[in-house]
């Protein structure tokens, strides 16, 4: 909006309590002469059909087009003060004043004032976003032809999108394609079942808008979402083509047994659940030794996993595995027995009717035992356990041993994406999640850090086939949503509405290459000289970048170092000429806060009508990685005592939407105290804490204890300078 | 993408219902979510913290409620139900009654009311642990933030003290029920499940035996936002207790009650035990057990709560919740599934982890269905175009609910297409 068409007004709603709380002749002055807002109106309900009646004529009437509204939480009336075509500015007088603060007291009208003087700074620097739109690509790549793959495959396929399906193997299907039987995954749930994949095989290849590309694997991916060129090498030659977006799928492989020679592995009767499958599909259970029948046939549960020696997870379908081969052996066999000696049976929801149906046959053994060896003795294997059903230390014998190894995730070792991003070639994080590409979020499972690319299937996590064929489902929809929202300029995931992006002023870039350390998500690469460049496509709009930017040369339309620096230098800090002689001058304490978790933490608080520290003035951040060291410069410049940053916790478990925001600031705050030494001001002024959202009867304390130090501190030396 | 009909309809708005609505809302579709208690967010809304994160789940609601803020596609009911479906996929004509708030969408939650009426209601969102007046905000973060009363705790005559109080005229003690008509192209039945009645578990005391609570009771107490502010006191005197038992598989994995395992409770107790143990580190959790079910990666917690020192896993299967004689204290009689040795042992509180019932179970579909006799949705069985999420087919955990969801979304939105 060019600064001749803007048109300035402030409503200030009396509703609430922020009436009885506030002088509004004094509020309404500060905004118009401070503020330079030369409209503002006061109302006794904002939001009643009335105030909204008489902003909307002043859109209409007056031109107003830049509008601060000054009543509640941006979180609540969100439909009432949403004015089309305007920019709107609100002001939380009711939750961050009314509702926490003495009513009457000058503190609390100085924080109203304060909070209007903020708004006014911001609104004139902030414009409404004018969206980035590159071309896009809407092709679908999905890695992997296991069941995951083709299920998405066939659905964004089915959803009119084109898709290739790279598959290494000459075959599509997976390990779902080598299975004599699936375990049941429909009401009643105790028959066995054809494998689902070889359905999905032949739907995918009969659709003509999925091209299968077997024997291939993925050379280089680079580029953005909507713009990805994608080599890959097919038959051993190499060729490129252009992509959205990927649907990682490229699922397991077992866990090496010859790492389990203490259960017998080498024994020529010790085979794995693969090797039993395989058996069972050609037609004969029998022992590799001699091919004899096997009549008594033992699996041993856990093989690998559930043990930090070799796999640090459950890998979630052994135990199921193991009672459908059971009775497999039951099935061949009327007389041979399968006996299942397991840590624990994990058939978790409806699959514990398959567990009862399997138990319920007579031949099928199940006890709960601790393995300690294997050992071959007259043909017969003896496997040895403890603290079993039975009692101690028993030996069982066996014909055959069945060890149901674990499943190990194909990104374990390899980065499968073969990215060509400055920060790597495969996803980050992979340690977290023990190798499997998952997500770090209990509500956003398909969150990974690298825009666009979703993995489904056991590559994200152990599943079966049941659950892999719907994670494959969910990752093409995050796939053919982030390829919409692409090609409309917007972002993806976690800021899903948001049509601003950076725009760097590179002219006074130092190319000291913090942004493109720091981007959580990998969006910025460097050209040849070293300068910086964005691949916006892959940007989620964190502001990252303009925290980690010593020049400062990173903006949003709506929100920019500049513009919080100008909010920062809009306070009014009072100095000792401002108060008696007698009396303290009061603290004015900076609280950056996190508009995901802090600032919603507050507003809780501010519910339970807890009093909050009126010293303090809160500054809601996109992420506490956006922060900027120059803002600790301007405040303090500007006289401010103290400032405290509230974010997501951080560390394995971190809660930061952008992953790395938290702890990013909590690193640049580590720098800061060189800088606060040299303006002679103590390091204890500028304090982050990790809040999460939940916590807001913590706020109070915390801020206090902030306000006590601080005032221990003294007054900032630079007031009224 | 478009088509005459680009409408989709959500029953259910818990996690796993907003998911479905956004995650299609967000790929282009309109979205209506229906859902019948006044707030969404359903029942991870009531959870202290997620396992295996202890991360709490009004962070991801958050972004939700945001993400639906900011979203002009979707729309949503509260108080709400379908009362009737007719049609086919691309073109189902769905009825919903849309029950009385009585408290219009001038509320500003200023709390008037509430601080104006008489009368009392038991608080279900926080499972009847304490009560709220009549005139209530489902909680203190509830989306959407109004008011709510509930006519059945009204006071006859009181005056409408509530109508009087509201400074907004947000107060309409004469609202009436609405029906309304939607033409969808597809439905997701998103509505959860439900707390089995661990009253009819007879031997484990529920309801008789005090300081006995069910699990969901249990992230009410440990929660800021909770009856006891977060403090986990025994219902009896409201003290602390020190040494707490969870029993596993109330009701699960019991031909008698549920057949089938409830996927989460093992997770939830050893989740629990940490609420207990972080909040006393005197404290003893003691978590009876018949196969320890922590699948995939949930191991890992597994293993960090079993490695503190204070928390006992004990493999025995709970035969009896008793009062201990003149106490508060609850004893418990287990047999030890492994060794056939009975154990006796006695508890300040005890948590059952009661187990999961599909909402479907309770409260079918407005069109018939095929159900499993425990009132799962077969999902091989549905009508083209109505697809069914996360526990309403078998139990399930959030993240696993949210991966269908997203799903389901996709699924939705090539019904529209085929219409």
């Amino acid at each position: 909006m060019a600064i001749e068409e803007r048109k300035y007004a402030a409503y200030l709603c009396k509703g609430c309590g922020i009436g009885e709380a506030v002088k509004f002749a004094a509020l309404t002055k500060v905004t118009t002469r401070e503020g330079k807002i030369p409209l503002v109106k006061e109302h006794d309900v904002l939001c009643s059909p009335a105030g909204l009646e008489m902003i909307k004529q002043d859109i209409a009437s007056e031109g107003v087009n830049c509008i601060i509204i000054g009543a509640c939480s941006p979180r609540v009336k969100y439909e009432e003060f949403d004015f089309p075509g305007c920019l709107v500015e609100r002001v939380n007088l009711r939750e961050f004043v009314a509702w926490t603060q003495e009513p009457n007291h000058p503190e609390t009208q100085a924080l109203a004032e304060d909070y209007l003087r903020m708004a006014a700074a911001r609104i004139k620097k902030g414009d409404l976003p004018e969206p980035f739109q590159t071309e896009c690509d809407k092709t679908i790549l999905v890695i992997g032809g296991g069941m995951a793959g083709l299920s998405a495959a066939l659905e964004a396929a089915n959803h009119g999108y084109d898709v290739l399906l790279v598959e290494k193997e000459a075959q599509i299907g997976g390990f779902g394609a080598k299975l004599h039987k699936a375990t049941p995954s429909s009401y009643p749930f105790d028959k066995l079942q054809n494998s689902p994949v070889l359905a999905k095989i032949n739907a995918v290849q009969g659709n003509p808008k999925i091209r299968v590309w077997t024997n291939s694997v993925i050379e280089t991916l680079e580029g953005e979402p909507g713009l990805l060129d994608v080599t890959i090498k097919r038959n051993g030659e190499l060729e490129t083509l252009r992509v959205g977006a990927v649907v990682l799928a490229t699922g397991w492989k077992p866990y090496d047994a010859t790492k389990l020679g203490h259960l017998g592995y080498g024994l020529p009767n010790v085979i794995t659940n693969l090797d039993m499958e395989e058996m069972a599909k050609k037609g004969k259970i029998a022992r590799p030794s001699d091919g004899r029948p096997a009549k008594a046939v033992a699996f041993i549960q856990c093989a690998g996993s559930r043990d930090p020696d070799h796999l640090p997870y459950c890998s979630d379908i052994c135990c199921a595995v193991s009672l459908k081969q059971a009775l497999y052996v039951r099935q061949q066999d009327p007389d041979a027995v399968a006996m299942i000696l397991y840590k624990d049976i994990r058939t978790p929801g409806n699959n514990e009717l398959f567990y009862k149906a399997a138990q319920s046959d007579p031949g099928v053994m199940l006890t709960k035992a601790e393995v300690t060896g294997v050992t071959e003795a007259g043909g017969k294997l003896k496997i040895s356990a403890q603290d079993t059903l039975l009692g101690e230390n028993v030996v069982f014998e066996a014909d055959l041993v069945v060890l149901a190894t674990g499943m190990v995730p194909t990104t374990k070792d390899d980065p499968i994406l073969n990215l060509k991003y400055r920060q790597g070639p495969g996803l980050p994080d992979l340690d977290l999640f023990q190798g499997f590409a998952d997500s770090n979020f209990i509500c956003f499972p398909y969150e990974t850090r690298r825009t666009a690319i979703y993995a489904a299937g056991t590559v994200h996590q152990p599943m079966g086939l049941a659950m892999a064929e719907q994670d494959g489902v969910g990752a093409a929809l995050k796939a053919i949503q982030a390829l919409e929202h692409i090609a409309v300029g917007m972002a993806v995931h976690p800021r899903a509405w948001d049509e601003t992006f950076p725009e760097p002023f590179l002219q006074r870039c130092t190319q000291c290459k913090r942004c493109t350390e720091e981007c959580p998500f990998g969006a910025i690469e460097e050209d040849e000289k070293g300068t910086p460049f964005y691949k916006i496509n892959r940007c989620r709009r964190c502001g990252t970048c303009m925290g980690a930017c010593p020049e400062r040369i990173v903006n949003f339309k709506d929100y920019s170092v500049d513009i919080v620096g100008s909010m920062l230098k809009s306070l009014e800090v009072p100095t000792e000429e401002d108060v008696e002689d007698d009396e303290e001058v009061p603290l004015r304490i900076l609280g950056l806060v996190c508009e995901n978790d802090a600032y919603p933490a507050l507003d809780a608080a501010a519910q339970h009508h807890l009093r909050l520290n009126p010293s303090i003035r809160f500054v809601p951040l996109r992420c506490l990685g956006s922060f900027n060291l120059v803002w600790v410069s301007d405040a303090f410049s500007r006289g401010v005592d103290g400032m405290i940053l509230l974010g997501c916790k951080y560390g394995d478990d971190y809660q930061c939407h952008f992953a790395k925001g938290s702890e990013l600031c909590a690193y640049r705050l580590t720098k800061l105290s060189e800088t606060l030494d040299k303006l002679g001001l103590e390091a204890d002024r500028v304090q982050q804490m990790q809040v999460a959202i939940s916590e807001f009867d913590t706020l109070p304390q915390i801020l206090d204890d902030f306000v006590a130090r601080v005032k221990e501190i003294g007054p900032n030396p630079f007031k009224g300078m | 993408m478009s088509t005459d009909n680009n409408k989709i309809l959500v029953i259910g708005g818990g996690m796993s219902g907003l998911t479905a609505a956004l995650e299609a809302a967000e790929s282009g579709a309109q979205v209506v979510i229906v859902e019948k208690k006044p707030y969404l967010g359903g029942r991870v809304a009531q959870l202290h913290r997620y396992f295996p994160k202890l991360c709490p789940p009004a962070c991801g609601l958050e972004i939700q409620f945001r993400r639906l803020r900011q979203n002009p596609r979707l729309t949503f009911y509260t108080q709400a139900e379908v009362i009737q479906v007719s049609g086919a996929e691309g073109n189902y004509d769905v009825t919903l009654r849309i029950n009385p708030r009585y408290v219009n969408d001038r509320c500003t939650a200023c709390g008037a009311c509430a601080e104006a009426c008489p009368a009392e209601r038991e608080d279900a969102f926080n499972y009847g642990l304490n009560k709220t007046k009549a005139a209530y905000l489902p909680y203190d973060m509830a989306f959407p933030f109004k008011y709510v009363i509930d006519a059945s705790a009204c006071q006859p005559n009181c005056g409408q003290k509530c109508h009087a109080a509201c400074a907004y005229e947000a107060i309409d003690l004469n609202m009436r029920p609405q029906t309304m008509t939607h033409n969808v192209g597809a439905i997701i039945l998103a509505g959860g499940w439900d707390l089995y009645d661990a009253a009819k578990i007879d031997n484990l005391g529920y309801g008789q035996v005090k300081n006995v609570i069910t699990n969901m009771q249990m992230e009410r107490l440990a929660a800021a936002n909770g009856p006891t502010g977060g403090q986990i006191l025994r219902p009896s005197d409201n003290l602390p207790p020190k040494k707490v038992a969870f029993v596993q598989c109330a009701g699960s994995r019991d031909e008698n009650h549920l057949p089938y395992c409830s996927y989460i409770c093992c997770m939830a107790s050893l989740k629990q035990a940490t609420y207990l143990r972080e909040k006393d580190p005197e404290s003893e959790a003691h978590i009876f057990y018949i196969d320890l079910r922590t699948p995939g990666r949930y191991e890992q917690f597994m293993w960090k709560v079993r490695d503190d020192e204070g928390v006992k896993l004990i493999r025995g299967k709970v035969a009896k919740v008793e009062q201990e004689v003149g106490s508060p204290r609850v004893v418990i009689t287990a047999e030890n599934t492994a060794t056939g040795n009975k154990l006796r042992d006695t508890f300040d509180m005890v948590v059952l982890a009661v187990g999961m019932v599909p909402a479907t179970k309770t409260t079918p579909f407005a069109m018939p269905l095929s159900y499993t006799p425990e009132g799962f949705v077969i999902p091989e069985l549905l009508p083209k175009g109505i697809y069914a999420v996360g526990s309403l087919k078998s139990p399930l955990d959030v993240t696993k609910s949210m991966q269908d969801s997203t799903g389901a979304a996709l699924k939705s939105l090539i019904s529209l297409s085929r219409r």
